[in-house]
């Protein structure tokens, strides 16, 4: 155990007076408050916390932040469990429990681990090239579990999210000393200016450091009306400044990380803010670079900044004995601080020549142009094996240690800047790529602009948020203030694996096999590599990998260039991107106005498109099935009342509202007076059928349109766009009326008389009232249009009332059904009788290919003699074409076999051309056998003709016949 | 999501619109060959730049309009009235 505690004043995050206990990996650990679960492991002693992704190396926490690529962890248990959390990020809370990820059946004794053993064997590419034969598929399922990370918790997630819009002049992105200082300034000038910080304070690195220029900042920034989000990440910027950041909540956020036995209702766990700005400023720091060494990526490496805040924050010391390997004059800076918290420091290996380095530290040793070229230990740090012109280059000198930094130099965190669309340049001394210039409407300031002298930074910044908020020019930005570093850092001809991405396991020797093999481009680099992958998406590796990919090809890094960087920058939680679309408010449903009343008839509703409507009503012991035959026969014997209210309903008024219906439909309506309904196909532009319906006039300027109930919406869309874009000179009004007026639809023989006796007037009987005619009637008082229409081929009057009408008239018809012998009947029972009279239901019996010749319609075709949507589109070629699929009655040859809908319909075995299909299927009750419909080639020339169906590797004998099964001559229908 | 400037409500969010494709085609009459009429069906330009395409505010006035846009940079040139001819 080498990592522990330190006494106060180190650690000031943490609120000592509050002990927390946490389980890690089934074992039980104390905390304070104000620890992250990565601080608390350590304080512990615990420094194995994961095995790498491919090859299950031990691996520990590496960094004190968003970039962490080993701490991997997943949270909570049951419904609450959240996958492939970085220990670095995740606030201590009080029973919390933590799992390790790809690791089985412990982190310490790993089965996995064999890989390590075999890793010669498993280089870059190395799946691409070996599981081909004889497909991927074969083994795709072992190496997915082998390789997988966190596990999900298979189960809906009880907790909440929720989203907020928001606007502001100026944002802001980093709660640091750049990012306070622009803020300050413009918020100051007078600009409406809001700023996220990732952490939950603010002042970034300089927060644990007592600084009190950051404190007074802090204060000017409260005073000058900044807008301030902690905890908040902005993880993307999109079209037209639209930044979405991720704010998580703090307590509870805490309890989403505990089990919590019996909580309902879950909590508020995360807030997505979708911010649009006119200007914002992208002030969110720099990455620490690892070094390359061998073994780089024991437990006991990790980057120098990361465990200086571990003593700064959390009083942590990562380890006793530290060697720090250097790139960076900043190497020397946290040897000083960790001496200071007294920790050893035994050396600083620095890389660069004497000449490069820019710093010392007071007493602790410095070996220049020196490297690391061994580290001993198998699961932790034990001493590590140094080269360098002091010790004679050839005597390698070991040093004991426990804990090695890497302090690289810093990669500027480019990526808003990058996804803005914004260009990079290379800046050769200090080895870093920086934004070049400003990305539409994001400009950079402090680190992430490369900008590292801390006046340079203040003042930049500060000019930047003052022109911003003036709408004045930006000021140049003086990138600098670094030092030096060197582009390359991995040595040549020592053994053991240098990484170069710890989260996906690519080493050096992989990047060279990319760049031998010819995978040079930085993108197919980072998929044949897969560097760069994975939930830390390479924000320690990023840039080492394409300055090897340069040393092995011989190029600048600027022209190697870096991978497109896309959002998000950090993972979020799918629930975050849900919000509250999720369980019913995914997609809302409709529900019938007299649904009660259905209920108390004994409904079984189920889901037609969006509305909850009765299929049918099963008495005890009935199945849907045969409840919908009974109700069937019910309605051809009797009566029967259908609540058809979701049927599509338009009201079309205007001088040209004729002809515009006339251009709509097939059928004519121009002609029609009023009073009078017809039938109208609607086709698209292609000529394809896609909506039918009963188009009735109410008055020379009026008529009153029914389309389908699932068709309603994009008829109504489709009618506009023909309508503004097309047919402008129209004087056309669309109304959209469907859940205006509830339909209510009485069929069957006797369905007169039912309607009389609740009051219906005479004028609607069926001698004063023709099929096919409208009559504005009233009923209770209240207002009627009532159309003599059928689509169950019985005699049937479709009464439209005020919605808030229709329960009422389900009410009264229901006291007298028994007179008549009359049912409720739903959707079921409807599709047998259409199925019986051979009518369509557009989407089930067509589908887009189908065109209105295919389904018996050519004659109206060739009666009108105008012009409509979709004309021109029927005398293409291939709508000519004699094999086209048409419209057929169908039944089985032993007349009990029913005809599966979605069969086959060929005369060979498969595989072979299909002739068709079956489309409606259902028993009739009038017939007392099974009948089908279908789509067959050349269809209506094969009547009588002997067909084989085929069905899961059955044939069934089936036979083309007339149609409709039911009463064909309408007399039923025209009463 | 880009901002949408309707000429009737003013800038409103992307997601409360529907967009309609490539405007200004003309719709040939019924009498041309089917090359012409599949020409309007199925053919269009892909244009890297400015594209004049037609919007509707589907989720706020219902009205249909045009609008200038850079498809590489989503850079919003201006809008107006289905009615008016293109932008030279």
């Amino acid at each position: 155990m080498t990592s522990m505690r330190l006494a106060a004043p180190w650690g000031r995050r943490l609120d000592r007076s509050q002990r927390l206990t946490f389980r890690f990996n089934g074992r039980w650990y104390g905390g304070y408050t104000g620890d992250t679960l990565a601080s608390a492991l350590l304080a512990n002693g615990v420094q194995l916390v994961g095995r790498s992704f491919k090859l299950h190396r031990p691996r520990g926490i590496f960094s004190c932040g968003v970039e962490e690529p080993n701490g991997l962890v997943d949270l909570s248990s049951g419904a609450m469990r959240t996958p492939n959390m970085r220990a670095t990020l995740v606030d201590l809370c009080d029973g919390l429990i933590a799992e390790s990820v790809n690791c089985w059946p412990s982190v310490r004794f790993d089965v996995g681990a064999l890989n390590d053993k075999l890793a010669a064997l498993l280089p870059a590419g190395f799946y691409y090239k070996t599981f081909k034969w004889p497909t991927w598929h074969l083994y795709e399922p072992a190496i997915r579990r082998m390789a997988g990370l966190g596990r999900a918790s298979g189960q809906a997630d009880p907790d909440r999210y929720e989203e907020v819009s928001e606007q502001t002049e100026v944002l802001v992105v980093g709660g640091g000393l750049a990012g306070l200082s622009a803020a300050v300034s413009a918020a100051e000038a007078g600009a409406d200016t809001l700023l996220l910080a990732s952490g939950a304070t603010l002042g970034g690195a300089l927060a644990w450091r007592a600084d009190p220029y950051i404190e007074e900042l802090i204060a000017r920034a409260r005073r000058s009306g900044v807008r301030l989000l902690t905890r908040t990440l902005a993880f993307g910027i999109y079209d037209h400044n639209l930044v979405c950041a991720r704010e998580a909540m703090p307590g509870a956020g805490a309890a989403a990380t505990v089990a919590r036995a019996g909580t309902a209702g879950g909590v508020l766990r995360e807030r997505l803010w979708k911010i649009r700005a006119r200007a914002v400023i992208a002030a969110a720091g720099a990455f620490e670079r690892p070094m390359i060494f061998p073994n780089n990526d024991r437990p006991g490496v990790m980057l120098a900044n990361a465990a200086e805040k571990y003593v700064d924050a959390f009083g942590v010391a990562c380890g006793q004995r530290v060697v720090i390997a250097a790139n960076s004059d900043s190497a020397y800076r946290v040897a000083g601080s960790l001496r200071a918290a007294g920790l050893d420091v035994i050396a600083v290996v620095d890389r660069r020549p004497p000449a490069d380095i820019g710093a010392r530290a007071a007493d602790v040793r410095t070996l220049a142009g020196a490297s690391i070229m061994r580290v001993g230990g198998a699961t932790g740090v034990r001493s590590c094996t140094v080269i360098s012109p002091d010790t004679d280059g050839s005597r390698p000198e070991r040093l004991d240690c426990d804990l090695i930094l890497s302090a690289g130099g810093f990669a500027p965190a480019v990526h808003l800047h990058s996804q803005a669309g914004g260009r990079l340049r290379w800046l050769d001394d200090s080895a870093m790529f920086v934004p070049e210039g400003a990305a539409a409407g994001v400009w950079s300031a402090g680190a992430c602009a490369g900008i590292f002298a801390r006046d340079a930074v203040v003042n930049h910044a500060a000019e930047l948020g003052l022109a911003l908020a003036r709408r004045s020019a930006a000021p140049l930005v003086q990138a600098g203030g670094a030092g030096k570093s060197l582009a390359a850092t991995h040595l040549m001809g020592v053994p053991g694996k240098q990484f170069v991405d710890l989260q996906n396991d690519v080493s050096t020797a992989d990047i060279g096999l990319a760049a031998q093999e010819n995978y040079r481009s930085v993108e197919h680099l980072k998929r044949y590599t897969t560097t760069g992958m994975g939930t830390d998406q390479g924000k320690t590796s990023n840039v080492n990998a394409l300055v090897l990919m340069g040393e092995f090809t011989g190029r600048e890094p600027a022209l190697v260039g870096t991978t497109k960087f896309r959002p998000p920058y950090a993972p979020v939680t799918l629930g975050l991107l849900a919000g509250r679309r999720v369980g019913p408010l995914y997609r809302p449903l409709k529900y019938l106005p007299a649904h009660d009343w259905h209920r108390a008839q004994g409904a079984l509703f189920e889901q037609f498109g969006s509305w909850v409507r009765p299929a049918a009503y099963p008495k005890a012991g009935e199945s849907l099935r045969s409840a919908a035959e009974r109700e069937a026969a019910a309605v051809r014997a009797n009566a029967g009342v259908l609540d058809g209210s979701p049927l599509g309903k338009l009201e079309i008024f205007g001088p040209d509202a004729a002809h515009f219906l006339d251009l709509m439909y097939l059928g004519t309506m121009s002609n029609l007076n009023p009073g009078q309904a017809r039938y109208g196909l609607l086709l698209n532009e292609n000529g394809v059928v896609v909506d039918d319906g009963i188009v009735a006039r109410l008055g020379p300027q009026h008529y009153w349109v029914n389309t389908t109930s699932a068709g309603v919406e994009r008829t109504a869309a489709a009618f506009e766009e023909w309508l503004q874009c097309e047919y402008t000179q129209l004087r056309v009004l669309i109304t959209p009326v469907t859940s205006r007026w509830g339909n209510v639809t009485v069929a069957g023989p006797r369905a007169w008389e039912w309607l009389a006796s609740v009051g219906f007037e005479a004028a609607l009987a069926p001698q004063a009232m023709k099929h096919m005619t409208v009559t504005q009637s009233r009923w209770a008082g209240a207002p009627a249009r009532v159309l003599r229409a059928s689509f169950s081929g019985e005699l049937g009057y479709e009464v439209n009332l005020p919605a808030d009408e229709a329960a009422t008239l389900l009410e009264r018809l229901g006291e007298r059904a028994a007179d008549f012998g009359a049912v409720p009947y739903g959707i079921e029972a409807l599709e047998i009788m259409r199925i019986e009279k051979g009518y369509i239901h557009i989407g089930t019996d067509t589908d887009g290919t189908t065109l209105p010749q295919d389904i018996g319609f050519a004659r109206a075709i060739e009666r009108k003699a105008a012009n409509f949507v979709g004309r021109r589109s029927l005398l293409r070629p291939a709508a000519r074409d004699p094999e086209r699929f048409q419209l057929v009655a169908l039944a089985s040859k032993d007349g009990r076999t029913r005809l599966p809908v979605g069969a086959q319909i060929a005369a060979a075995d498969p595989p072979t051309q299909s002739e068709g299909h079956v489309t409606s299927s259902c028993w009739s009750p009038s017939l007392g056998r099974p009948i089908a419909l279908g789509m067959l080639a050349r269809g209506t020339q094969r009547l009588g003709e002997k067909l084989r169906i085929h069905h899961l590797g059955a044939v069934i004998e089936a036979e083309v016949v007339k149609a409709p099964f039911v009463d064909p001559p309408g007399e039923r229908l025209h009463g | 999501m880009m901002q949408i400037p309707c000429i009737h409500c003013g800038l409103r969010e992307e997601s409360e619109f529907t967009c309609g494709g490539t405007s200004h085609i003309t719709r040939p009459d019924p009498d041309q060959s089917d090359e012409t009429w599949a020409a309007y069906l199925f053919f269009r330009d892909n244009p890297k730049g400015v594209h004049c395409e037609r919007w509707r505010h589907t989720y706020g006035c219902g009205q249909w309009f045009n609008l200038a846009r850079d498809t590489a940079t989503h850079d919003i040139l201006g809008a107006y009235a289905m009615t008016e001819p293109p932008p030279p």
